[in-house]
């Protein structure tokens, strides 16, 4: 699973929606692995507007990355003088489309219920009596 | 027009996957028609946040690998995120191969094939991933521009109730059974997962652009289904944009896009 996928996702538990603490799920155990993709830089510079960079920080920081700038970049340093893709862009590709659990744990720290991630799939079922 | 490629399921077992049928086609002709691609490329257009792509029960994945290997043809734009749902593991991991073999698929067709008045263009939008998920549960709210969903429609007695742990006795020919009834078995009027998927659709779609497109079958009444999405709080539209096996007037499959007018 992708570390960008984390930013679309919360709790499936319809009491954590409204909490601000269901958001981001916190990796626990996780193993990374690194997947090698396609670099698609228009992609990266307009998905960021969508990443909650605040979330995306955090992440990065439980799962002992390289630690994210404070805010995240502007086009301006996203691009060269040449319109060639910056290191930034670079990094930013590897982190959100190129680093993947590949097993662990979601937490979610409003209600502390854990997902399960195996073999790169996390599993959002709840079990009967949490639905 | 061109026919756009259709995504290869070979490696996806029916065993324990829905195997692409008419239903699944009629969504692919159905996004890629002329009417529906114009629309959804004034709709996605002009805003330079990437739209995010979710499909309900990918099943085998060959309507998500179609939406995103084709993306720019059927959007106007390849800048698109995808992600897919399905309650069934093993769907999970054959539709992830199935987006991901399509997109190279469509990424290394020769150039002289890829010539615009043949073949579309071939910008293809960017997966992510499939999660074993009920429906759109763990996304956060209204994030989601496109949601499509080929529902379990056909009337049944019962819904299949989901396991989160598999049983160490049941056999591996009941559980692909069990794991396969999800993808058919829609309870009452073959609506009881769709209506749950509805009625949740205004806290999935994204509030100024979300669209959602859902197959229905005859016997799901698609007109009453539409009047009802019309009468919810603010200003929802509903109509008809794909459908087949005409009898009688009556169309045995239909598609219906869901979408806030402005």
């Amino acid at each position: 699973m992708k570390l960008l996928t984390l930013n679309f996702l919360t709790c499936a538990r319809k009491a954590c929606k409204t909490s601000a603490a269901s958001f981001p799920l916190h990796p626990r155990e996780a193993e990374l692995e690194q997947v090698e993709l396609d670099m698609n830089p228009q992609f990266i510079r307009n998905v960021l507007p969508r990443v909650e960079w605040e979330a995306m920080r955090s992440i990065s920081q439980e799962l002992g990355l390289p630690s994210l700038p404070d805010t995240a970049p502007g086009p301006e340093e996203l691009a060269d003088a040449e319109g060639g893709p910056t290191q930034i862009l670079k990094d930013l590709h590897t982190l959100l489309m190129e680093t993947t659990i590949a097993s662990g744990k979601l937490l979610c720290a409003n209600c502390g219920h854990e997902y399960a991630i195996k073999e790169g799939i996390a599993n959002f079922l709840l079990p009967s009596h949490l639905v | 027009m061109a026919m756009l490629p259709t995504p290869l399921t070979s490696h996806v077992s029916y065993d324990q996957v829905y195997e692409p049928a008419e239903d699944s086609y009629l969504l692919l002709d159905t996004l890629s028609s002329g009417t529906e691609t114009a629309f959804l490329r004034a709709h996605f257009s002009g805003h330079p946040s990437v739209p995010l792509v979710l499909e309900v029960g990918t099943g085998s994945g060959v309507v998500l690998a179609f939406i995103t290997a084709h993306a720019e043809h059927v959007l106007g734009r390849s800048d698109v995120v995808t992600l897919g749902t399905d309650l069934n593991i093993f769907a999970c991991g054959a539709a992830s191969v199935t987006v991901v073999d399509a997109v190279e698929a469509t990424q290394s067709m020769p150039s002289s094939e890829a010539r615009e008045d043949t073949i579309p263009k071939p910008g293809s939008g960017v997966f992510l991933d499939t999660l074993k998920m009920d429906l759109a549960s763990s996304c956060r709210p209204n994030i989601v521009d496109i949601l499509i969903f080929n529902p379990p429609y056909v009337p049944t007695e019962h819904l299949p109730t989901a396991h989160t742990e598999e049983s160490s006795t049941q056999t591996t020919f009941d559980r692909d059974s069990h794991l396969l009834s999800f993808s058919y078995a829609g309870g009452t009027d073959g609506m009881e997962v769709t209506n749950r998927l509805l009625s949740q659709l205004p806290s999935i779609l994204s509030p100024d652009r979300g669209v959602a497109y859902v197959l229905l079958c005859a016997q799901n009444r698609p007109e009453e289904v539409k009047s009802r999405i019309r009468e919810w709080e603010g200003g929802w539209c509903a109509e008809t944009v794909g459908g087949s096996g005409k009898k009688a007037g009556w169309e045995k499959l239909s598609i219906i896009r869901i979408w806030k007018g402005v």
